[in-house]
């Protein structure tokens, strides 16, 4: 990248010290609970004054704590299975179809980004109250793929933009059935945006807390919706183990979607 | 001849009608999912708000003029979201533009320290901040062993502490759209205003700073609609002191099992949530706001 070479260095001092101030706000916090679950005693010391692995033990002991991080996984990846097809689909669709109100329906696809989730989620509990739907895996997967739908939908698009339909229709013209073509041609090269979509589906779901909390609970609950509960009664250091181990999460997951954009910029 | 060629043109012109129905059709499955889930639901409470046992009320939303506990969380919800807002283009601006001028790979590792915390859990980083901010937490404990203070400082179950949990959340939403922008500007027309006199100020703020202007709204507009609809941060961090919109439907809703009423407030919600988008996007050309989410 080309410098702004005309500032001088010194001038700029300013701007990189509020950058590193504003950065180690982002991270430090985020940071702070991996020392706090390490520690032995349950009082916040910092740094602690003993180490120990007890509150990963009181996690990986627990039925509970068990229970809500298999449910969770559970219905991310069910839900990530319902809406990246139906993404792929919907971006494909909209992209190709030269409508004159398909600008609307990109955005009708975004409402679940703009509508206020506690609304969603007041109102999806309503609905599942009327179907019996209300803590059950199938009424979970589907709202949450409901709320992925956007990520899907905006990666994949972005994906298609980029790429030449041209390919495609040539092989049509050539006798490929279409979905053939679409398997064989398209979705190879639009892979990795179709893999970001779904990666960042699947996080979206992981971390969805405040629809969960209306439609889910008890034995039903999820990981978020138990963390939900454990934070407003007590602040015990197990969520700090639970919380090390998310953060390790999201690191991945920022390595993973870095390197699948890197991947593309080359392609 | 004329006849074959008016064939094959209605031919292809058939072709093409099923191709398009074709197309529209695959965009079923998710339109399916969003009526399901999200327009009949939200449909549903918007009728809710406006029907009861007695028929059409108004008297959800007459409660919310006459009550002045409704004012009290209106001004709360959006003094909240102003003041998060301002903080977050103020912190965010000078972090997107250092970020953009950094060689590759530093700001490559600069950018990993804005999506870390961007993609960790949202509960996590509400502990995190108790963990640092009550009043046994870390800052109050190394604070006291400095010597620095005698008593523990009151940093969060308040307003403050809310603030600072919002704006750790709202920071990355506001610097990744804004950061997209500033790399696709022209840094040679910087060089251009400078060769022809301009001081770097001058190039900054006649130059840049209006390049700039749909990152800028964009991330704006994003930051102060998602505090708008702000739950589970005021929750924790506001100790009962701060009572946003959405806690107040949560309560309605959960509570009181007034759904007519949560409802009400959850129309109200959407409505300024729509209106501020319609604002932003009469003055600020926000069309590209899709595609940076």
């Amino acid at each position: 990248m080309t410098q702004v070479d005309h500032i001088p260095a010194l001038r700029r001092i300013w701007l990189f010290a509020v950058t590193g101030l504003v950065l180690a706000f982002l991270v430090l916090p985020v940071l702070i609970v991996i020392p706090v679950s390490f520690s032995a005693s349950s009082l916040l010391e910092f740094p602690p004054k003993a180490w120990s692995l007890r509150w990963y033990e009181s996690y990986f002991g627990s039925v509970e704590w068990r229970d809500a991080t298999w449910m969770s996984v559970e219905v991310a990846i069910l839900s990530t299975l319902v809406a990246t097809p139906a993404g792929v689909a919907a971006a494909y669709g909209l992209n190709l179809a030269a409508l004159r109100f398909a600008g609307a329906l990109r955005l009708l696809i975004l409402a679940p980004l703009l509508v206020p989730t506690i609304l969603t989620g007041v109102g999806i509990f309503y609905v599942y109250a009327r179907l019996g739907l209300n803590n059950t895996l199938l009424g979970m997967t589907l709202a949450h793929a409901m709320l992925s739908l956007p990520f899907v939908v905006v990666s994949v698009a972005a994906g298609l933009q980029s790429y030449d339909m041209t390919q495609e229709r040539v092989a049509r013209s050539l006798g490929a059935p279409w979905l053939r073509a679409f398997l064989s041609i398209t979705l190879p090269q639009i892979r990795l945006p179709v893999a970001s979509g779904a990666l960042l589906a699947f996080i979206a779901s992981f971390d969805e807390v405040i629809v969960t909390y209306f439609i889910s609970g008890g034995e039903m609950s999820t990981l978020p919706r138990r963390m939900f509960n454990a934070l407003r009664d007590q602040i015990e250091p197990t969520i700090a183990a639970i919380s090390t181990m998310l953060v390790v999460l999201a690191m991945l997951a920022v390595i993973a979607l870095e390197t699948l954009r890197q991947r593309r910029m080359r392609e | 001849m004329n006849e074959a060629a008016g064939l094959n043109a209605a031919a292809i012109r058939a072709d093409a009608r099923h191709e398009r129905a074709a197309l529209i059709g695959l965009t079923v499955p998710a339109f399916l999912l969003l009526g399901a889930l999200l327009f009949i639901p939200v449909g549903w409470l918007f009728w809710l708000s406006l029907y009861d046992e007695t028929g059409f009320t108004f008297a959800n939303y007459a409660r919310m003029i006459e009550e002045p506990s409704y004012l009290s969380v209106f001004t709360t919800t959006l003094q909240l979201s102003a003041l998060v807002t301002l903080l977050a283009v103020l912190l965010g601006y000078p972090v997107a533009y250092a970020i953009a001028l950094m060689p590759p790979r530093v700001a490559t590792l600069c950018l990993s320290l804005v999506l870390v915390p961007f993609w960790t859990a949202l509960l996590v980083r509400t502990y995190a901040w108790l963990v640092l901010l009550q009043r046994r937490g870390i800052i109050n404990s190394l604070l006291t062993s400095w010597g620095v203070i005698e008593e523990p400082l009151q940093l969060v179950h308040n307003f403050t502490g809310t603030v600072v949990g919002m704006l750790h959340i709202m920071i990355p939403f506001f610097v990744l759209p804004l950061y997209a922008n500033i790399r696709a500007v022209d840094r040679d027309l910087l060089r251009a205003a400078a060769s022809l006199g301009a001081t770097p100020a001058t190039a900054f703020r006649r130059v840049f700073l209006p390049l700039t202007v749909p990152g800028l709204a964009a991330g704006t507009v994003m930051v102060f609609v998602l505090c708008l609809g702000f739950y589970v941060t005021p929750q924790f961090l506001g100790g009962g002191r701060v009572t946003t919109i959405s806690m107040k439907i949560q309560q309605n809703a959960a509570l009181y099992f007034d759904w007519g009423a949560a409802s009400a407030l959850g129309v109200v919600l959407f409505a300024i949530t729509m209106l501020v988008f319609w604002g932003f996007s009469r003055i600020f050309p926000i069309g590209r706001l899709a595609g940076s989410a």
